[in-house]
């Protein structure tokens, strides 16, 4: 049995779950772009005294779930979301919503996801997919990340819904409770909350490890990399910085584009609010992002590894922060 | 000189260009934001890279300290499937304090075939590969 959705691959996972799963009822006006937006996805966070795969554990957008959640509460619709105790009881859950023809997303670990190549597989639990039909033992899969829908045997997928560790999703799984229709002034104003809970984060919130501050301080400690660290483990340090903030499903230049799309999209519901403008600033931010990943894949390559090679490397980031603040501090002075 | 225009997207080839593009958002000539398939970017290659080669080490210094009888092969295996002590325990319902005792080769040699399997589970292999320390692709 097949639920009534259409795949369609996006940039990011839980931003193309969350449009994906909103096309119907946003009759596809909720893009990507505008569901990575409106759910607030744009963060820093630079957890200290964690390790992850033996590196600094960076995220560079916000916990998992949030952007659905977000998403759909300033869009006016009720939201299902349910993790669970027992593999049993996720999987009779899972069946019943499908057997009522609702799409779901689920979160998911990708190291025994099978359809993922090898390289790309760590404990990361936080990736996303929508589980739409039924055929046989098998599950219709579609996963973000990739060109086409694919499949999942019920063992291969009660394995990654229970994934463990960091974030483990404990059969992690959401859907719009209902399907209502969603309207221009209720996107207009989803934009504007979602715009607004984004300065929050990014300029606000507390904690010297998270939002821009979180990023000048990062690029301060990457400074210090080289004499605390050695300049092996600090190269690995900035592999895994790169990993996390250019890969599927974490992307950080990448998130910085989506963000500037959004503010584009945004520009059409809220003509002359300088939104346009505002997106070019975190255009620039992607690139900055981008060039300083070039710059540190030449220290873990070894073609670079001098202190003012780090010190460099560090700059990049605290002017990345700088950029981002100045374009949220312009966020948060338009006069709605 | 490295903004990301549409036509200027990386086309490297990554493990994962090889089984699907990825989408990238990108400005057109006008500016306007549109999205454009990519198959890998160098950059993000080379971190892939640079991380699983400190894999590889771990798990060739892995494998050699159970060979010298300084661990056992579970140790091996929780390297290998890239896991820490805490990870293996959510998987295998174990504390974390036995799995410490079950890779010192003197315990593990007393373990019992039912935990054994738990690990087998945990790592994705069968108890008897599990002694061996063999290992199949995927």
């Amino acid at each position: 049995m097949k639920t009534d959705f259409q795949h369609r691959q996006a940039a990011h996972c839980e931003s193309g779950v969350t449009s994906n799963l909103l096309r119907q009822s946003s009759g596809g006006k909720i893009t990507e772009p505008l569901a990575f937006g409106i759910g607030a996805g744009l963060f820093f966070a630079h957890i200290p005294l964690i390790k992850i795969n033996n590196g600094p554990a960076i995220a560079f957008r916000t916990l998992p779930g949030h952007i659905f959640n977000r998403t759909c509460k300033s869009l006016g619709i009720p939201v299902a979301r349910k993790k669970f105790g027992s593999k049993e009881k996720a999987e009779a859950f899972l069946n019943e919503c499908l057997d009522k023809g609702i799409p779901v997303g689920c979160q998911v670990g990708v190291y025994y996801l099978p359809y993922f190549p090898k390289e790309y597989r760590f404990h990361f639990n936080a990736h996303n997919l929508v589980v739409y039909g039924r055929d046989g033992d098998n599950y219709l899969i579609s996963d973000p990340i990739m060109e086409n829908a694919t499949t999942l045997g019920s063992y291969e997928l009660e394995r990654v819904r229970f994934a463990k560790g960091a974030l483990a999703p404990r059969g992690h799984i959401y859907f719009p409770e209902t399907q209502v229709d969603i309207s221009d002034e209720q996107i207009k104003q989803a934009i504007k909350n979602g715009i607004k809970t984004n300065v929050f984060n990014m300029l606000s919130i507390p904690g010297w490890f998270a939002g821009v501050k979180g990023i000048s301080n990062t690029g301060k400690k990457i400074k210090g990399w080289r004499d605390k660290l050695g300049l092996e483990k600090a190269g690995l340090y900035l592999a895994q910085l790169v990993r996390m903030q250019e890969e599927i499903g974490t992307g950080g230049g990448g998130f910085r584009y989506i963000y500037a799309a959004f503010l584009q999209e945004a520009e059409a519901y809220w003509p002359g609010k300088g939104l346009a403008a505002i997106s070019d600033m975190f255009t620039q931010a992607g690139d900055l992002w981008r060039e300083s990943a070039v710059h540190a894949a030449g220290i873990f390559k070894g073609r670079l590894g001098s202190q003012h090679d780090f010190d460099t490397m560090g700059n990049y980031l605290i002017a990345i922060a700088d950029l981002e603040k100045q374009a949220f501090e312009a966020l948060k002075q338009v006069k709605w | 000189m490295l903004a990301m225009k549409k036509d200027e997207i990386p086309q490297d080839l990554s493990a994962l260009g090889k089984i699907t593009k990825e989408v990238c958002y990108a400005t057109d000539s006008f500016g306007k934001y549109t999205t454009e398939l990519s198959s890998g970017w160098d950059v993000k290659i080379e971190a892939l890279n640079t991380a699983w080669g400190d894999i590889e080490k771990r798990i060739a210094a892995a494998k050699q300290k159970v060979l010298n009888n300084e661990a056992s092969p579970i140790y091996f295996f929780m390297e290998y499937r890239l896991m820490d002590v805490s990870i293996l325990a959510d998987y295998t319902g174990f504390w974390q304090w036995q799995i410490k005792r079950h890779l010192k080769p003197s315990v593990y040699k007393g373990l019992s075939d039912k935990k054994l399997q738990k690990y087998a589970e945990a790592f994705n292999t069968t108890i008897s590969d599990l002694k061996s320390m063999t290992v199949h692709e995927n």
